[in-house]
């Protein structure tokens, strides 16, 4: 890869590799960037914590799959049970046994449901998708109570404070997952083992299965957002809240959605990965920075610019890495600059004041 | 001096603690702390709680004026105090550089931006060779004047507090005063500040640059007080931090920053030592309290601790009236004028497909009230905005004083003479209706930023606001020239800005729908006054729906329907101008 004085050549065969390297990373990119463009247009929320998904997701499943309870059942409970007691507060002059009993059920029993089947399931071995559909059964009842604690509450307010709070549940989520998961990284079992060539490439089931999957849900999104009245319910509230609210479509269950549909799509993502990298504690915060950076590129709005912006970066990443290893990080984040930087010289629009 | 008096009981204070005798010295380390933490809020707290602009990239800026002080002390020999000036001088420039590029970007761009140079720079930091990579620089001289080597906390704590009360100082002068009126209306969007001649784009820059400037100086500090500067505590985790501080003391507030400085790197440090003792847990627990803690802060107190803590202050603040026998220059008078003030031929607006003034014509001669009517939807708003600037129009042409206007910025219309009012009031809700009027009188002052920091603007600040405090009283407003313009009614927030347009000391005014939301009564004085002022020279253009408001006081009436003129004329013809009838009631019936 490199001569004897160090300088890299790029001959065909590296330049197929780093891009096909690009292409996996960028499709996870793509699917966080595209969680992160639905919680911000639904809820005016930066999720700063889509990374903590992530980690969550990617660590839940390699726990599991080495056969112990992984912290996070724990922490879906605790979360459910705050929750509902917000959900009790918010409801305390108009108590009804039907609302309550639902609560109850998603807040409380759920999670309850999940983390006595992991008990139950831990220690023997059993088929990945068992593994798959806890974590992410896991990972996104925490995802909805994040919600329903954290930004709920302050629905209404500026995006400033709804910054600030996203990054309060990154700081106290990242802790979290120090405490259940230690320092050390971990890497989880291959979707699939299997693999083929293409001279001069090799595929792997894992990437193939990356791309699979980041396809299924950019058409799964589609079709969600397209065709069912959840879905419009949720573009209607991305559009105008009180629009919405007024033709009487439930915000608060609106952002329940997104946060649920992101945080899934989050750990979904760290499925993906955790087999290909090692993941520590703490290395969602950077992915997530990363289809951040697509997401931006994307405006916070457009879901296939976002998605083609994300590709971008992992390519740009895993050229980077090739020549300036050390500036991988550095470049990436750079990338941003000639973005705004266009997007400063297009004339802003008219801005009405907005607090 | 005497409305600095509480500052100055700080700064005793503060310089008596190191010589209590019985202060554990690791309490002065944790003032050190509060200190530098406290400097970059300071910063944040013009940047984002006044100008509204948030950054999570100020610890980027710290680490620009730790690593010029840590590299030119170092490898150069430099002495502290000369790199000072550099490394102020190097957070400057970075910031201008940045700021360039990310000031422009409204709303979530803006922090979104500086979360990815945060990021990259602290890269860049933690990789670059001459910065001592990962490791970074150690072996930094101390700060020393004379034999006096400032080595312990105990010493550093005067150069760091001196810092922060000088700053506090500077930026609140800074605030109290003419360009501190201007980044206090930034928040409020950018179409009423730029109304009145602020250059939005520079004012931003400028909070910028000075919150960058404050972090490098913190910066320059930390390098000298650890004697080593490494890319840590320059990376975004601290960028979050700083944030944190500025919202948890009042993002507002200058001293907020300072308080919410104390209260964080307490807390933190009371967390760091007992929690693993609770919990006998490894990991960072305090990052999960930290955060569990900043997220209750928001849904409890949102505008942070210092204004609630000034609230239980059993007295309150006394303002000083301005002295109003001092006046500002005027404009020469166009009432003797032959020919119109205002001319628009044939002025045209397009969105997209939409027509929204179609070929208007019409002009506004000297001393004359014209009012525009029209039914809603009319384009009468949109022609207020082609003529302040505020949209460019798509043809025609529009000329004051009989020279045409080649689409000018809104800043340029109001030079000319032209002031305006607002549909939807765009006041300042939390400054008082006087600093709100007196951002009218911008452009009639001079003082810049460096100017008013050090108090050099006195003689011009003490003009502007005796104007103001005179159009205050002239428009009848008199008692509440001291109450936050978010707690007057609706229609008296209207006679605000006219009041804030009059302060512009314009030869036309421009008022949109300013009789709505008033009561008879108050109708009745505007009216009176609009009069008074047109005796005085003045010519007026009003939107307005009231028509015995509109019919009683206008010498012409002009008419909009679907963007079109189709009438113009006295009070007397409109009335029964079956066009003007027909568009208002519909077909004859």
């Amino acid at each position: 890869m490199a001569d004897s004085r160090g300088a890299p050549v790029l001959n065909t065969t590296i330049m197929l590799f780093l891009l096909q390297d690009g292409i996996t990373n960028g499709a996870i990119y793509a699917l966080l960037g595209l969680a992160l463009v639905l919680v911000f247009a639904v809820t005016r929320v930066i999720l700063i914590p889509q990374g903590e998904f992530v980690t969550y997701g990617a660590l839940t499943y390699a726990t599991l799959s080495s056969g112990q309870v992984p912290g996070t059942a724990r922490l879906a409970v605790a979360m459910g049970i705050v929750a509902f007691v917000f959900e009790l507060f918010a409801a305390r002059r108009s108590l009804r046994l039907a609302l309550l009993g639902r609560a109850f059920a998603i807040d409380v029993l759920l999670p309850l449901g999940v983390m006595a089947l992991t008990y139950e399931l831990a220690g023997r071995p059993h088929p990945i998708a068992v593994y798959i559909a806890l974590s992410l059964a896991i990972v996104g009842t925490i995802g909805l109570f994040l919600y329903r604690i954290a930004f709920q509450p302050i629905a209404h307010a500026s995006v400033l404070v709804l910054l600030i709070a996203a990054v309060g549940c990154h700081l106290a989520l990242q802790g979290f997952g120090l405490l259940f998961f230690g320092a050390e990284g971990q890497r989880g079992p291959a979707l699939s083992n299997a693999a083929f060539t293409i001279e001069p490439l090799r595929f792997t089931g894992q990437s193939i299965a990356v791309y699979a999957t980041t396809l299924a849900l950019i058409a799964g999104l589609w079709l969600f957002f397209g065709f069912t009245l959840y879905g419009k319910a949720l573009r209607a509230t991305a559009v105008n809240r009180l629009g919405a609210r007024l033709v009487g479509i439930r915000t608060a269950l609106s952002g329940q959605i997104a946060f649920l549909l992101a945080s899934v799509i989050g750990a979904v993502s760290g499925i993906l990965i955790v087999p290909i990298t090692t993941l520590y504690y703490d290395t969602g915060f950077l992915i997530g920075l990363k289809g951040f950076v697509a997401a931006i590129i994307g405006g916070l709005v457009s879901y296939p610019l976002t998605a083609i912006a994300a590709l971008l970066v992992g390519i740009v990443e895993a050229f980077s890495s090739f020549y300036a290893s050390n500036f991988k990080e550095v470049i990436v984040f750079t990338l941003i600059i000639p973005v705004l930087l266009l997007r400063s010289l297009a004339a802003p629009a008219v801005e009405e004041e907005k607090d | 001096m005497l409305q600095r008096l509480p500052v100055m009981l700080f700064a005793a204070a503060m310089a008596a603690i190191p010589f209590i005798p019985t202060m554990p010295p690791f309490w002065i380390v944790l003032l050190d702390n509060i200190g530098l933490s406290a400097l970059v809020a300071m910063g944040l707290v013009l940047l984002t709680g006044v100008g509204g602009l948030t950054s999570f990239g100020q610890a980027a800026f710290c680490g620009f004026g730790a690593y010029t002080t840590a590299v030119l002390t170092t490898a150069y020999g430099l002495s502290p105090w000369l790199t000072l000036p550099l490394a102020l001088l190097v957070s400057g420039i970075a910031a201008v550089g940045l700021g360039l590029i990310t000031v422009r970007l409204s709303g979530h761009y803006l922090p979104l931006g500086t979360i990815a140079w945060g990021l990259g720079l602290f890269y860049l930091f933690s990789k670059l060779g001459f910065l001592g990579r990962n490791d970074g620089i150690s072996g930094i001289p101390p700060l020393a004047i004379g034999q006096l080597k400032m080595i312990d906390p105990g010493t550093i704590y005067f150069a760091i507090w001196i810092a922060v009360v000088l700053c506090a100082l500077l930026t609140m002068n800074l605030l109290d005063s003419r360009t501190g009126r201007a980044i206090r209306a930034l928040r409020r969007g950018h179409v009423a500040a730029e109304a009145f001649g602020i250059h939005t784009p520079r004012a931003k820059l400028l909070v910028f640059i000075y919150a960058a400037v404050l972090a490098g100086l913190s910066g320059w500090l930390y390098a000298h007080f650890q004697r080593a500067a490494n890319p840590t505590p320059f990376g975004a985790q601290a960028g979050i931090e700083y944030l944190f501080v500025a919202v948890v003391g009042g993002a507002g507030y200058v001293w907020g920053s300072v308080l919410g400085a104390a209260v964080v790197v307490v807390l933190k440090e009371i967390l760091q030592s007992y929690l693993p003792l609770l919990f006998h847990g490894e990991g960072q627990l305090e990052t999960i309290v930290f955060g569990i803690l900043l997220v209750v802060l928001l849904q409890i107190a949102p505008t942070g601790m210092w204004p609630w803590l000034t609230a239980l202050l059993p007295f309150k603040r006394k303002r000083k009236r301005p002295d109003v026998s001092l006046t500002l220059p005027r404009r020469p008078s166009t009432a003797a004028r032959d020919g119109a003030l205002l001319q628009i031929d044939n002025a045209r607006k397009q969105f997209g497909g939409v027509i929204a003034v179609n070929d208007v014509s019409f002009d506004v001669l000297p001393r004359e009230i014209v009012a525009l009517i029209g039914p809603n939807g009319a384009g009468k708003s949109t022609t207020f905005n082609l003529i302040t600037g505020v949209l460019a129009a798509t043809s025609g042409t529009i000329s004051v004083l009989g020279k045409k206007l080649d689409n000018p910025a809104p800043q340029e219309v109001t030079k000319l003479g032209i002031s305006r009012t607002f549909q939807h009031v765009k006041l300042v809700p939390d400054m008082t209706v006087l600093e709100n009027v007196a951002i009218g009188a911008h452009l009639r002052g001079h003082a810049g930023a460096l100017a008013s920091m050090f108090r050099l603007d006195r003689a011009d600040e003490a003009k502007l606001l005796a104007e103001a405090a005179r159009q205050i009283e002239r428009v009848g407003l008199a008692e509440h020239i001291d109450a936050p313009a978010g707690s007057l009614s609706l229609g008296q927030q209207r006679i605000v800005e006219i009041a804030r347009a009059l302060s512009a000391d314009p030869m036309l005014l421009l008022l949109d729908e300013p009789a709505a939301g008033l009561r008879h009564l108050e109708k009745q004085q505007l009216a009176r006054l609009l009069r008074e002022l047109r005796n005085s020279g003045m010519s007026v253009l009003l939107v307005e729906h009231d028509m015995g408001f509109v019919m009683g006081l206008a010498d012409r009436v002009v008419v909009l329907d679907f963007g079109t003129r189709i009438a113009e004329g006295p009070p007397e013809a409109i009335k029964t101008n079956p066009e003007v009838i027909r568009a208002y009631l519909g077909a004859v019936a």
